[in-house]
Parts: structure tokens; C-alpha cells; sequence
């Protein structure tokens, strides 16, 4: 009896469509995000995150047009992340229907933008997203650093300290991606994910390298995790938001089960 | 038979767009109204007293507002009044948030934080807000519970709980570390600390039963 571990799916959303394919055979139309999280929600997605991969002023009202239809539509929470660098970001996205926004390279730039951005609008809406990899070398103490751009750039920030300062400054949530994982397959970086969730007082999300449901467990377990993101094993229908929810029950999490 | 009209009273703090699709969706002949309008809110059949955000912040414009007197007009009629997240905090006396905020006082009741030593029963640190689907433990029938399996499962976020002044008003309860009231329950009001407009099949049966409910 308790909190259930969350399964959040993320759609990369870009000009309104989502992008990296959506293989559901029965679905009416896979490129709309509404459409996908709406099948979603019937599977018993805990949550839902659109990531606004361009993110280009002109394509802002696509996507505050998408938040809407979403939240007419799909009653759990929904989290926009990609792009959100100004308070009127934020207030756009969350009088569209959104509950959280992600911040990611506008906190580096300005970290006072969380606290005013938390001051604001409660930290209850204020995730920040910290892309982080591997720096040290092999026998070296484990260090992990912020990487912006997609993971092309260090920014020498230490990914732990990052974490603590952000929820220092009214962070309600870190969404966490493992640089060095993402789009592996190999698993979330472990070490980094319980290293962050266990200096932080806040839920930690873990993202990047999810290739089967094993490694949702060992997020939450080895990594205390207290929700796990992905986005090709759902998206292409290797796993369902059902099985996943059953492997993480029979090894002993507990998760909410679809109604 | 007229149409049956809510009033989901809007004070500026945070999006109520939500509540009202959620509502359009469970009943479309329902006429909703978000405002902050006394006549509206007291004309209407049912009453939706939303919040999220700082307590703070929350009470300062209901109070600039003149809601404090609304929703206790309401409270005390038989119009069936639904107080959600920082909506049912404000109804209780006084918050512990913000170094301490008085309330309406309309049901008894202290808000307290969760504090930053919670454990689960293993000992393992349980994180503040309290954040994602708990388990929702009927403290007795009632009315708004109606389809809702006892333990059902709704979406939370919140760093402050409700401990309730009276025990007979205890609705629900939820555990995080500790058990604590998730839904209160007195004559024609109901309150929950859940988002019901969040919480998928369930919330929305919560939502429609509450647009069936007369309040006794």
C-alpha cells in the first residue's frame, strides 16, 4: 500500500507531429500526440511528456494548440518540455492544460529562472531536466557532468551538485537523462540515477537507454528511481505500458495497474 | 427541467481548464462557469472550489477577491460544494506553509508538511511533494465514492497534508510514511487533496458522481 512507481512514455513531438514513428497498428493516426496519448492513457501511462524537439518561436502555437486538445481529452498529467526559457513559457503552456513544464538549457544559462519560474507557479509545476554524462575515467571516483546540446558539450557543471542546486532553487521534480545511455538500449546509467535521486529531496524521473523492461526495474530499484520515462520501447510496440507495469509488480514494485 | 450549472470558482491560481473539460466530458449537458463572480457562484447548483500553488498566495486572492465570504455562503447552504487540492487545504483552519497561513475555518483541521525525515515502512526516505498515484482507502460509503473500488488509485502532488480536527469528517485516508486525510466529507461539502480531473477512469467517475450528488 503506497505511492506507486510511475511509467511516464515521451513523444517527441515536432511542427505539431510526432516524430521517431509510432508503430501502433490500430491506431488512427500515430503521427498525431493526442491520438498516441490517448492509447496511452487506456494502457495506464502514468503520466504523459511531449517533448518539443524544434521548439521554434512559429511553431509555439502548434504546440500550445496540442496541449489543449490534450487536455480536453486525456485527464492525467501532462509534462512539456523543449524550448521553455522565459515565465511567459511557462504561463502559455500551463494555461494550455499543461501540469508540469520541463526546463532544461534555460536553467543552465540562468538558474535564477527556476527559482522565479518555482516563486511563481508553485514547484509543483517545475521539473528540471538534467542531461548528464560520465566524465571520470576508469578507476577514477565516478563523476557525472551536465552536457547541454544534445550531449555534444560539457559545461564542467557537476551533474550531483547541479541536482541539489535545482531543487535548492524550488525544483519539484528532476527529470534525469543518461547522456552516455541514450539511444543505447543498454540501460539507464545507474550509478548516476541513484547518486542524483539519493542527494535529492524531490522524485527523480529516470531517462535515456531503456531496451527492455528489466531495465525499468533496475531504475527503480538499483536506481531509486521513483519514475522511469521511455519512449521507442512503448512507441514501437516492443513492450506495452501493461507488461511493463506486470514485470515491475512480479518483481516486487509497486505500480498502478490499468483499470 | 432547467439545466444543472457549476461554478468552478477561478481565483487566478493555476489552470482550471482541465476541471472544466473533465467535467464537459463526464456530463455534456452540464453548463459550466469558471468564475470568480459571487452571484454566479451562488446561483449555481453545485459549487468546484479548485487550487494549486502556495497557500499564501492562494488565500491572499481569495480574501482580495471577497470569496472568503462566497464559499462560506455556500459552505453553509445545501448546494453540494467539491474542494480540490489546495481548495480543500483552505477550507481547514490554518497551514504550517508560508510560516503559517489562517484559513477559511470552515471545516476543522491543521495542513502540516510532510517534513524532510519520511520513511516508507522499510525505512527507505520517501520524497516530498508527494507526487503520483496513492492508494485511497474509504473511510465509509458515501455518495461520491458510488463505482469507486475501496483502494482505487488517484493522482497526487502536494507537500502538505490535511489532519483532519474532526475524525467522523475523515472521507478517505492515504499512507506516505504516514496516514494522513485525502477526502473530507460534512453535510454538502466534499473535499480532496487528489486531483480528480488527473486521475484517469476513477477521478472522472468521482467528477460525475458529484454532478449526481445533492448534497446530503
Amino acid at each position: 500500500m503506497g505511492l506507486a512507481k510511475r511509467i511516464i512514455p515521451c513523444l517527441d513531438v515536432d511542427k505539431g507531429r510526432v516524430v521517431k514513428g509510432v508503430q501502433f497498428v490500430d491506431i488512427r493516426d500515430a503521427g498525431d500526440p493526442v491520438e498516441v496519448a490517448k492509447r496511452y492513457n487506456e494502457q495506464g501511462a502514468d503520466e504523459i511528456t511531449f517533448l518539443d524537439i524544434t521548439a521554434t518561436h512559429e511553431d509555439r502555437g502548434t504546440m500550445v494548440h496540442i496541449v489543449e486538445r490534450m487536455a480536453d481529452e486525456v485527464f492525467i498529467p501532462l509534462t512539456v518540455g523543449g524550448g521553455i526559457r522565459t515565465l511567459e513559457d511557462i504561463r502559455i503552456m500551463l494555461n494550455a492544460g499543461a501540469d508540469k513544464v520541463s526546463i532544461n538549457s534555460a536553467a543552465i544559462f540562468n538558474p535564477e529562472f527556476v527559482r522565479e519560474a518555482a516563486e511563481k507557479f508553485g514547484s509543483q509545476c517545475i521539473v528540471v531536466a538534467i542531461d548528464a554524462k560520465q566524465v571520470s575515467a576508469e578507476g577514477e571516483p565516478l563523476r557525472w557532468e551536465i552536457f547541454t546540446h544534445g550531449g555534444r558539450k560539457p559545461t564542467g557543471i557537476n551533474a550531483v551538485e547541479w541536482a541539489v542546486k535545482m531543487t535548492d532553487y524550488g525544483a519539484g521534480e528532476i527529470l534525469l537523462t543518461s547522456m552516455d545511455r541514450d539511444g543505447t538500449k543498454d540501460g539507464f546509467n545507474l550509478p548516476l540515477t541513484r547518486a542524483i535521486s539519493e542527494a535529492v529531496p524531490v522524485p527523480v524521473i529516470a531517462s535515456g537507454g531503456v531496451g527492455n523492461l528489466q531495465h525499468l526495474v533496475d531504475g527503480v530499484i538499483e536506481g531509486k528511481a521513483d519514475a522511469v520515462l521511455a519512449a521507442s520501447i512503448f512507441h514501437f510496440a516492443e513492450y506495452s505500458i501493461p507488461e511493463a507495469k506486470q514485470y515491475m509488480a512480479d518483481k516486487g514494485i509497486e505500480v498502478r495497474m490499468p483499470d | 427541467m432547467a439545466q444543472s450549472t457549476v461554478a468552478v470558482i477561478d481565483y487566478g491560481m493555476g489552470n482550471l481548464h482541465s476541471v472544466a473539460s473533465a467535467l464537459a466530458t463526464v456530463d455534456a449537458s452540464v453548463h459550466i462557469e469558471v468564475t470568480a463572480d459571487h452571484d454566479t457562484i451562488v446561483a449555481a447548483d453545485r459549487v468546484i472550489f479548485p487550487g494549486v500553488g502556495a497557500i499564501r498566495d492562494c488565500m491572499a486572492e481569495i480574501r482580495r477577491l471577497g470569496l472568503d465570504k462566497t464559499v462560506a455562503e455556500v459552505a453553509a447552504s445545501d448546494k453540494p460544494l467539491l474542494g480540490i487540492c489546495v481548495g480543500m487545504q483552505a477550507l481547514l483552519d490554518s497551514s504550517e506553509e508560508n510560516n503559517g497561513v489562517e484559513c477559511l475555518a470552515i471545516l476543522p483541521g491543521q495542513v502540516r508538511f510532510f517534513g524532510n525525515a519520511l520513511t516508507d515502512a522499510n525505512g527507505e526516505r520517501l520524497k516530498v511533494p508527494h507526487m503520483g498515484w496513492n492508494q485511497v482507502r474509504q473511510s465509509h460509503p458515501h455518495p461520491m465514492w458510488d463505482g469507486i473500488a475501496d483502494n482505487s488509485r488517484f493522482y497526487f502532488v502536494h507537500s502538505y497534508y490535511a489532519d483532519a480536527g474532526d475524525n467522523s469528517q475523515i472521507a478517505a485516508q492515504c499512507d506516505y510514511g504516514l496516514p494522513f486525510s485525502v477526502a473530507l466529507a460534512h453535510n454538502n461539502i466534499f473535499a480532496v487533496q487528489f486531483h480528480p480531473e488527473k486521475s484517469s477512469t476513477a477521478g472522472l467517475k468521482l467528477l460525475a458522481n458529484f454532478l449526481r450528488w445533492d448534497g446530503k
